[in-house]
């Protein structure tokens, strides 16, 4: 059985390219904070939404809707709307985080079905379970703190379908709870959609220095010949007592591809590309190759070469805590 | 740039020496038609840049001895063209190829950010939101010049394919399957 791919779009190009590179599934939010990634003329409207599903149907694609951040006080009636919308449009599947939105949703979509936003950080079966037994989730998006024994531990405990992230930006903190980029911008990632908005980074190159400032903090500087500094604090480069260095994580990238067969092994179902804020030149390359390791996993051929190295955002990778050899 | 550069085709030297005797005012006026064309077809790339309709844009392409001064102003688009350094509130430089990869869709935006391909200064959501807009319109300037050749459009269409062979460099949308 193939392994299904879960693509990342941000812009209605974006998902067809996705679609066209062979996509099973395609993940996208709305253009609002209901979804973690709420960046400058990024996401979908509501019109753009439902032409994107019909022609992700179309072509034996599925959609998914994230409505992963969490509600604030007060203006719950933006991700009620957002839920209704992402079911009139035809979506799949809504991608939820918050447990009063999951209860909404399972109390007034009963049809819609529903999975766990990584960002709910549901790390060991027993959780899990609840979110299924509860409010009656399907899947589980596994954060990225685990390793591929803890998936398949999880996995046998479980009738929850599980889908982890293979590929693109990660985050080593248990998704949901990194308070970080809040400290520096005053924007939250869990609440505004934002880690390390935008508006608030800055880039500034000097006679081939290139420094990046986070809400007016320079949180990296790099010569000439350096990949080009990540613009969030926890890839940022410290001083502490005599030590400089990336003192919480290394500015690398995901790229889980040869895992895959461990993966399937451990009885996952889905795998998950990061990067609806990247281009669609970046979508189609990376679901194409994704696809092509997928199909080749499928009928027993080894890994494709994997050809992704250059598409990476700080231009290195790494196999992320699905193999745990952290210094 | 660093080890994963990609290694972007430089425009030719000469005849970048020859644009510095180029007569500017002309250029950036049929340029700004030709963006307001381009507007007119593709009017949801403004919605999509949004508060930034009104940024100022510096399109530096490090390769010729000129620059760019883009204005979306809501679908009524300018285009200044100028040999001095010009200010806006945000600045993009790079290779001239990179440039018209990017509007293509031949590259990744970050992926030449991070190999330090390209150069981003300013306004960083401005930069974002016209990436994103031109990325989602998936413009095709060589389809858009042809349109606006007349009788002469299969002419413009060999001159820029064979351009494009020769330069190496993304003169039209590149289909990110070439199956469909």
């Amino acid at each position: 059985m193939v392994m299904e791919i879960v693509c990342p779009a941000g812009t209605p190009a974006s998902l067809r390219a996705a679609v066209k590179a062979g996509a099973h599934t395609v993940y996208c939010g709305f253009a609002d904070e209901t979804n973690a990634r709420n960046f400058p003329g990024l996401n979908f409207e509501r019109d753009e939404m439902r032409e994107g599903v019909a022609f992700a149907h179309d072509h034996g694609s599925k959609v998914l809707v994230a409505i992963n951040t969490f509600p604030r006080a007060g203006g719950e009636e933006m991700w009620h709307r957002a839920i209704a919308d992402a079911e009139s449009a035809g979506a799949d599947a809504v991608i939820l985080a918050d447990l009063g939105l999951l209860a909404h949703a399972a109390q007034h979509h009963p049809n819609l079905r529903r999975h766990l936003s990584v960002q709910a950080a549901a790390a060991n079966a027993d959780v899990i379970n609840f979110y299924a037994d509860a409010f009656g989730v399907r899947r589980v998006v596994l954060p990225r703190v685990l390793s591929v024994p803890e998936i398949a531990a999880i996995n046998a405990e479980t009738e929850v379908e599980t889908e982890v992230f293979v590929f693109g930006g990660l985050c080593v903190m248990a998704e949901g709870r990194c308070s970080l980029s809040s400290y520096a911008t005053g924007k939250s990632p869990n609440m505004n959609g934002v880690c390390s908005p935008a508006s608030h980074v800055d880039y500034h190159e000097d006679h081939g220095d290139l420094s990046a400032k986070l809400g007016g903090y320079t949180i990296h500087k790099v010569g000439a010949g350096q990949p080009a500094p990540y613009p969030t604090l926890c890839k940022g480069c410290f001083q502490a007592g005599e030590a400089t260095g990336h003192l919480f994580e290394d500015p690398v990238s995901l790229n889980a591809e040869a895992l895959i067969p461990q993966l399937a092994k451990a009885g996952v179902t889905a795998l998950k590309i990061e990067g609806r804020q990247r281009s669609r030149s970046y979508v189609a390359q990376v679901v194409r190759n994704f696809r092509a390791a997928v199909d080749a996993q499928a009928a027993g051929l080894p890994m494709p070469e994997g050809m992704l190295a250059s598409l990476t955002e700080g231009q290195a990778t790494t196999a992320g805590a699905y193999k745990k050899t952290w210094r | 740039m660093s080890d994963h550069s990609v290694n972007l085709p430089l425009f030719p030297r000469l005849p970048a020496l020859a644009l510095k005797g180029m007569p500017l005012m002309p250029v950036s006026m049929a340029l700004s038609g030709f963006a307001r064309r381009i507007a007119a077809r593709h009017p949801a790339m403004f919605r999509r840049l949004g508060e930034y309709n009104a940024a100022r844009f510096v399109l530096d392409p490090t390769d010729l001895p000129l620059s760019m001064l883009l204005e979306p102003l809501n679908g009524r688009p300018r285009i200044h063209l100028s040999r001095r350094t010009l200010r806006g509130d945000a600045r993009i430089a790079g290779p001239l190829s990179g440039l018209l990869g990017l509007v293509h869709g031949a590259y990744d935006g970050d992926a030449l950010f991070f190999s330090r391909d390209l150069v981003i200064e300013g306004d960083t959501a401005a930069v974002l939101a016209l990436r994103n807009a031109i990325d989602d319109a998936e413009l095709d300037l060589s389809a858009e010049a042809q349109a606006m050749s007349g009788p002469f459009a299969a002419a413009m269409r060999r001159l820029i394919a064979m351009a494009e062979a020769r330069t190496g460099v993304a003169l039209s949308r590149h289909e990110e399957d070439g199956t469909w």
